[in-house]
Parts: structure tokens; C-alpha cells; sequence
């Protein structure tokens, strides 16, 4: 180790320095949180797609996600609803469609004003 | 007389140091928040904190002295406002200045300390207590060099009224010079009286949560920090006067100097809070007996052969 | 306020803005002078083992992902190897080279964290701010590679899940080129800023000989010169081929901990760039079966805090029989009181911080001794104990007819 003398404060350089870089943090609401395209946010359902296996049903976690037919076997009227509150955002679900009608999107926006809004509809 | 009472209640007095204060804060806040790669604060934060802590509910310990708990901010504060008056801002001159002015300045200024460690006595709680002890074993560290480092300038001067200082040093610009070791000392003391890093031991959040403050709460918190705001003000400005004695002769430009020097140091006190970690208690008595008190001690003893010498 | 023979007793926690997460100590205090220490744990018990019995491997696989906040790919890694043993999966080489990726940013982002933390418990927030700041673009490539900037869920059984794009490689690059920069940096402030080595050093001291005795692990063990990366002494996975520079220190204290992982996060930056030069081609993962044969297994991977063993136990069915994560800030917790005491108040917080501490990947279960007036009972004595309570507040529950609970 080095035995030189130094003073307290080898940190004052950087400091100065920052005073006149660009700050690394966004005033948030107002900046750009630049989210990756891949990131796993809320959830996407392409329902024509769908074959009603219920394997994301099944492989949920946190039993956040519900798939319901509304039509009949031959005349599918597919629907998925998704609990936010519940939701992990771990996109089993997403792995585990053998059909590919689940996929994550970057929208991490999902703050809502009151319980009951976070069930939405796929 | 009236104009007096004006100068005292509004400009350059009370209402200006509130006014400065809040900007202080500010540019303590903002600068510091740049120094550590961060955006910071808007401008009217500090004004936002102290309406909001105005609004907000008031809760006294059971079992602290409720009659002390309440009356401490208050008188905090005016002590911290008395001692503006005698710092010299508009012009050459304090708004009441007379021979000794200096002493009770400091004397002044250690009242809001020891209203600190009241507060955090009475309060009767563990972290409270501890803090109040700190902030107490704190004053008893630092106040013998800073009286010395703000004394020195005096010795020399062979005055005791800031306003006799500063039109002394004024005049003699160069003589200023020589305390400039008791400079970084009022400086370094200065830090330790305000509690800012690194010394800010007494109120450190991570072992005693924010110490003598802790319970405090509502309008009488806003009042505790606004009078630490204050006394960052006020100690920016004595020492402005006392070492820093640049003066034009124009009291409007005089006082864009005041506030061109009062920044500039709190800016130096600043990066010192910002690129230092927080010293223990028994390194900050080191630090304060072995080093700060034997370099203020030369200083005055300097100062005092320095007077004969030159004959003044 | 507790006095007790003139002595204070200062509680630290369980709320306290120097702890993370709650966790109480009951510091006795001589002056500023730390002269007994308790340490309790257990307000952050959250029954994940349970939970992962009662559901099926693969949604135990982010159960297991959220033991920790910080270190998670430790966790699935081991979990993951626990059921691959089990199932005889053979993962590709490039699933486990990303593993091994992945594994390592978590070790940059979980030290740059602690040394983040340190610097905080130490009223030194500058540096605080910019170890976080650095911390973000690790996390951000994080992000990029599996999603999100905490729980990756890169691992999956057989393989991982995201396979990484040849920009993504050359992103990781340049991050890891301005990394070691602030790394280097950090290292040379670490060793010559005398308001850091004055706080950390002398300070939480652990001998060879205590570390064994408390059986310590990761950088605290490492800080005393115990080299117990389990990455080293029993490599797994990429590891087997690529070998690891192990870093050890004699200072035996806070400041020792803080070198081991300085220099840790530069041979992390090394083995990422190892690894993604050498990144073969081919699958990223293989089916796995959704049942476990029966069996038991335990795992031991390095995690940033230390080794990290997993125990999982099947009997063939989709759901595990028993689960068992030994974090490693379980191993640490030991040797605390000890390191406390005889030190001074201030330096408390960074000696809680120096091993650390997970609070809530440790807490499992509540332990029943004797001490301490505690007491067994049988489950008919308990509710007539119960029952005896209700009648002394005026209630008459002896009439309630409760179901037959199953015994044993």
C-alpha cells in the first residue's frame, strides 16, 4: 500500500468536476426512463391465437392471470384478464403459451387509483 | 429611530436573513446534489419543506418539558436573528454596531447549540439523549477553536466590533492575510457548529437516527430548521466580515459583495460536506484538541507579537 | 428510555434508518462504547419453503427468484441445478456461459450496492451516490438481457430463457470498459482516502480462527484470508472452464471486506469479458420435464454475499417434497454479536453493513428452546390453554365445536 500522505477529501476533484457534467439522474415524470424494448412489463393477448389450454392459467405463479371463453368450443370467444396487483412480471405465461398469443411490452405505467382498476382486460 | 427599527425588522435585517437563509439552502442543496451527479431540487424546495412542516401536526412527548419543547425554536431563532444585526451587510457598517459586538455574536451564535442539546434533552428519548450528549461533547470540542480563529482578527485589528474589524482590515488589505490559517479554522468550526458532514456526528441518521431532533415535529421542527439555516447564514457572514474584508467604498456594491463572499463560502463549506465521510466522535475531539486549538493558539499568539511589532 | 446499572441499552431495530430491513439489536452501551450486543432476527419471516412444497417446480423457480432483492440469480441458479441434476438434464455450454454472464453483473451490482451502503453508514454520500450511479448501467444491461433490472429470470430448467444478441454483446463492452474505469478509481480512493481507511479499518475485526468458529463465508471469510469461493474450490457450471482469480485479504476487518470486494468487481469485469469473448453458439436451453424423479440434492453456488446452498428433495412428482435455501447471510449472522462488541457506537451501522446483511433471505422459521421460559405444548394442552385465556377475559369458547385439526 501506498504510504503517501493524503488529505481527507480525494473526493473534491470529482465533485467540481460533476458540478459542470450532466447530471445522471431525470427530473422522472418529465424525463426519458429509457426502457428496454425487451423488458417485461404489462402483458399483450392476441386473442384469434388463443386455443384456450389455460397452460399460463396453470403455470401462474401468483394466479394472476384468468383466460375465459365467452363463445362456444367451435365459435371461441377468447378473453384473458389480468390482475396488475397480483401480476409478478416473471412472463411464465409468456413462456409457457404453446401458441404464442401471450408477449410482455414495455408499458410500465400501471399505477392506478384504486384497487378494482387493476384488473384490466388483456 | 423609526428607519432603524425598519433596518432591524426588514432590510438588511430579519426579513432579508429569512429571505437569504431559504436561498442558502437552496444553493447548499442544489450544489450539493450537482456535486454528487444528481439533479437536486427546484428552487422554492426549501420554501415547500417549511410550509409543510407549518402545516403539519404538532405531537410534544408525554414526558417531555412541554413549556421548553415549544419555547426552544423560538429562542433558537431569535438568537440567531439578534446576532445578524451586528454583522455588517449594507455597507461598512452593522446595523448596531458597538464595541464588543464580536463576543456577543459568539456567544449568540452558541445559543442555538445549546438549544439543540435542550431539545434533545427534553424530548426524554434514547436517541434524543444520545444526540444531545454529542452535540454537547461537540461544542465543547470545536467552540475553543473557533473563539480563538474569530479572536485572532480582533487582536490584530485591536478592536472588538466587527464593524471596526472589517474598516480596519479594510483599509489594510494586505494584513488580512496573516489570518489565513485562522480562516480555515473559522471555516472547519464553522462546519462543526452547523453539524454538517464531516462532523455531523451529532445527528447522524444511520447510528441515532437524526439525534437531538428526533421528536420533534410540525411547526417547531420548521422553526429548529429554519434557525440552523439561519445560523448557517449568520456564521457565513461573520466570517465573510472578519476575513474576507474586500469593500468598494458603494454600500449597493458592498453588498453584491457580501453576497458574492457569503456564497462562495458556503460553497467551500459544501464540497467540504460533500467529499468527506462523517468522523467518529473521538476522531472529531482528536481532530479539534490536538490540531484545530494548538494551530488557532499560534495564531493569536502571532497576531499578538504582529501588533507590537507593526506598532499599531 | 432503558438504564440498567448506569449502562444504556440503545435499541437498533427493528425500524431503524440504518437497517434495510427490520432486525433488531439491543446495543449496551458504556459511553460510546459497544459492550454487549444481542442480535434478533426473525421479523421477516415469510414461509417461502412452504410455499414453494405447496407449487410446482416451475412456479417455485420465481419464488425462489424473489429470496433475495439483490442477489436472485444466485438463487434460481442453484435451484435450477438442484432439479437439472435431478431431472439428468445436460444444459448447453452457451446457457451456461449466459449464466455465467448474468451471474457475474449481479456480483458487480450487488457489491457496488454494498459499497454504496457502506459509504452511506459512514456519512460518506457522495460516494453513495456515485457507486448507485455507476450501479445503474449495470442494471440497465441487466434489464436489457433479461428484462427486468432485479429479477432477470434468466434462468430457466434446462438452459436460459433469453439468449443474447450480438449488439447486446457489444453494448456490454463498452459498459464494462467505463466500469473498470470507476472500478480502478474506487479502488485507488479505497486506498489512500484517509477519511475511509480511518472508519474502516481496525474496525468489526474476524480472525482466521473466529471465521472458522462462526463458520463465516464470502468476503468476510475472504477479508481474513480464508479462501472459500465455493467458484474456485468447486467450480460448476461455466466455471469448469474458465478459472477464477480468487481474491483473499489479511486485514480481517470492515476495511479487508471492503478491498476483497473492490477487487472482486475487477476480476468480475475480467471474467465478463472472458466470457463474452469465448460465448459459444448453439442452444440456450432443453426441454425439461415438468416432473422430478424422486431423490434429494444439495447445491452449493457462489453468490456475492457468499455460498449459497440449496437443498430440494422430490418424490416424483411436479411439486417439490422439501425445499431448503440457505442464504449466505445465514452463515454470517453468527459471528455479529461478536464482531460488535468492543467497538464503538459509531462504528455499529458499518459493522452490521460489512457482512452484508440479507435479512430477509435468512429469516425461516421460529426457533422454541428452553431458555428463557419458552415451553412446549401439545396441541390438546395449548387450546386448553387457550380456552383457560377466553374464561379469564369473560368469554366461554368451550362450547365452540372446532374441527379435528390432523396431529402430527
Amino acid at each position: 500500500m501506498k504510504k503517501k500522505l493524503h488529505l481527507p477529501g480525494e473526493l473534491a476533484g470529482q465533485a467540481i468536476r460533476n458540478v459542470f457534467a450532466k447530471p445522471a439522474t431525470i427530473d422522472y415524470p418529465h424525463g426519458d426512463p429509457s426502457i428496454p424494448a425487451n423488458y417485461r412489463g404489462r402483458l399483450v393477448y392476441d386473442a384469434p391465437r388463443c386455443i384456450n389450454c389455460l397452460m399460463c392459467m396453470r403455470d401462474c405463479p401468483s394466479k394472476a392471470i384468468r383466460i375465459e371463453n365467452r363463445g362456444t368450443k367451435e365459435n371461441p370467444d377468447m378473453h384473458a384478464y389480468l390482475n396488475v396487483a397480483r401480476c409478478i412480471f416473471c412472463c411464465q405465461c409468456v413462456d409457457s403459451c404453446p401458441k404464442k398469443c401471450l408477449s410482455a411490452s414495455n408499458d410500465i405505467l400501471l399505477a392506478r387509483l384504486s384497487r378494482d382498476e387493476l384488473s384490466v382486460e388483456l | 429611530m423609526l428607519l432603524d427599527i425598519l433596518k432591524i425588522l426588514l432590510f438588511p435585517g430579519f426579513a432579508f436573513l429569512a429571505a437569504y437563509a431559504f436561498l442558502l439552502e437552496y444553493v447548499d442543496r442544489k450544489a450539493y446534489a450537482r456535486m454528487q451527479n444528481r439533479v437536486g431540487p427546484p428552487w422554492y424546495q426549501p420554501l415547500a419543506d417549511f410550509f409543510k412542516l407549518l402545516g403539519k401536526k404538532v405531537i410534544i412527548p408525554r414526558n417531555a418539558g412541554k413549556r421548553t419543547f415549544a419555547a426552544l425554536p423560538v429562542v433558537s431563532l431569535a438568537a440567531v436573528a439578534t446576532a445578524y444585526v451586528s454583522v455588517p451587510v449594507w455597507g461598512r457598517a452593522a446595523i448596531v454596531g458597538y464595541e464588543g459586538d464580536l463576543v456577543v455574536v459568539l456567544y449568540l451564535l452558541s445559543i442555538p447549540t445549546i438549544c439543540l442539546f435542550l431539545a434533545g434533552f427534553s424530548s426524554h428519548d434514547v436517541y434524543t439523549i444520545m444526540g444531545a450528549f454529542r452535540t454537547l461533547t461537540q461544542m465543547f470540542a470545536y467552540e475553543v477553536p473557533l473563539f480563538i480563529a474569530f479572536l485572532s482578527p480582533a487582536v490584530l485589528a485591536g478592536t472588538w466590533s466587527i464593524t471596526g474589524i472589517l474598516a480596519f482590515y479594510a483599509d489594510r488589505p494586505l494584513l488580512a492575510l496573516v489570518n489565513l490559517p485562522a480562516f480555515f479554522i473559522a471555516l472547519l468550526s464553522a462546519q462543526s457548529k452547523l453539524e454538517r458532514a464531516p462532523f455531523d456526528a451529532p445527528e447522524a441518521e444511520t447510528e441515532i437516527v437524526g439525534g437531538a431532533l428526533v421528536e420533534y415535529s410540525g411547526r417547531y421542527l420548521a422553526f429548529m430548521h429554519a434557525s440552523a439555516m439561519c445560523e448557517l447564514a449568520v456564521v457565513t457572514s461573520a466570517i465573510a466580515a472578519l476575513f474576507l474584508p474586500v469593500l468598494t467604498g458603494f454600500a449597493a456594491a458592498d453588498f453584491a459583495l457580501y453576497l458574492i463572499k457569503t456564497l462562495a463560502l458556503l460553497l467551500l463549506l459544501t464540497l467540504l460536506r460533500a467529499s468527506v465521510a462523517r468522523i467518529r466522535m473521538d476522531q472529531m475531539l482528536n481532530f479539534c484538541w490536538m490540531v484545530m486549538t494548538p494551530m488557532a493558539i499560534i495564531q493569536i499568539v502571532v497576531n499578538l507579537f504582529l501588533r507590537g511589532g507593526l506598532g499599531l | 428510555m432503558s438504564e440498567r446499572d448506569g449502562k444504556f441499552v440503545l435499541p437498533i431495530g427493528p425500524q431503524h434508518p440504518s437497517l434495510k430491513e427490520p432486525c433488531s439489536f439491543k446495543i449496551t452501551l458504556d459511553g460510546e462504547v459497544v459492550e454487549k450486543a444481542v442480535v434478533e432476527i426473525g421479523y421477516n419471516h415469510r414461509g417461502l419453503e412452504k410455499a414453494c412444497e405447496s407449487r410446482t417446480f416451475v412456479q417455485d423457480l420465481y419464488i425462489i427468484e424473489r429470496v433475495c432483492g439483490i442477489c436472485s440469480h444466485a438463487h434460481t441458479s442453484a435451484f435450477c441445478r438442484c432439479v437439472e441434476e435431478m431431472c439428468g438434464l445436460l444444459v448447453p455450454r452457451r446457457a451456461e456461459y449466459i449464466r455465467g454472464i448474468v451471474g457475474e453483473l449481479e456480483r458487480l451490482h450487488s457489491h457496488l450496492l454494498w459499497l454504496g451502503v457502506a459509504a452511506h453508514e459512514i456519512g460518506f454520500d457522495t460516494l453513495f451516490m456515485y457507486t448507485w450511479r455507476d450501479r445503474e448501467r449495470v442494471l440497465d444491461m441487466l434489464a436489457a438481457i433479461g428484462g427486468n433490472r432485479i429479477n432477470y429470470g434468466v434462468n430457466t430448467f434446462g438452459g436460459v430463457r433469453r439468449d443474447l444478441e450480438p449488439e447486446l454483446i457489444a453494448e456490454i463492452g463498452r459498459v464494462m470498459d467505463a466500469l473498470e474505469e470507476k472500478l480502478k478509481y474506487y479502488f485507488e480512493l479505497a486506498l489512500v482516502e484517509p477519511a475511509l481507511i480511518g472508519r474502516l479499518s481496525g474496525i468489526g475485526i474476524l480472525r482466521p480462527e473466529d471465521v472458522r468458529r462462526f463458520s463465516a463465508v464470502g468476503p468476510v471469510a475472504r477479508a481474513a484470508g480464508i479462501m472459500d469461493d465455493t467458484r474456485i474450490i468447486e467450480p460448476y457450471g461455466v466455471f469448469r472452464e474458465i478459472a477464477v482469480n480468487g481474491v483473499t485479504d489479511d486485514h480481517c476487518d470492515v476495511y479487508g471486506r471492503t478491498i476483497v470486494r473492490v477487487k472482486e468487481m475487477l476480476e468480475s469485469v475480467r471474467l465478463i469479458r472472458v466470457m463474452l469473448r469465448e460465448l459459444p453458439d448453439g442452444p440456450i436451453s432443453v426441454k425439461a420435464p415438468r416432473r422430478v424423479p424422486a431423490g434429494e440434492i444439495l447445491i452449493r453456488v457462489e453468490a456475492p454475499r457468499g455460498e449459497d446452498i440449496h437443498y430440494v428433495r422430490s418424490t416424483g412428482g411436479d411439486m417439490p417434497d422439501r425445499v431448503r435455501v440457505r442464504a449466505p447471510t445465514e452463515a454470517n449472522w453468527h459471528g455479529m454479536s461478536y464482531m460488535l462488541e468492543g467497538f464503538h457506537l459509531a462504528d455499529v451501522p458499518i459493522i452490521i453493513a460489512a457482512i452484508d446483511p440479507c435479512y430477509s433471505c435468512t429469516d425461516r422459521a421460529v426457533r422454541l428452546t428452553d431458555a428463557g421460559g419458552s415451553s412446549l405444548h401439545a396441541w390438546e394442552e395449548l387450546r386448553r390453554l387457550g380456552i383457560e385465556r377466553y374464561q379469564s377475559l369473560g368469554i366461554d369458547p368451550s362450547g365452540i365445536r372446532l374441527r379435528e385439526f390432523p396431529r402430527g
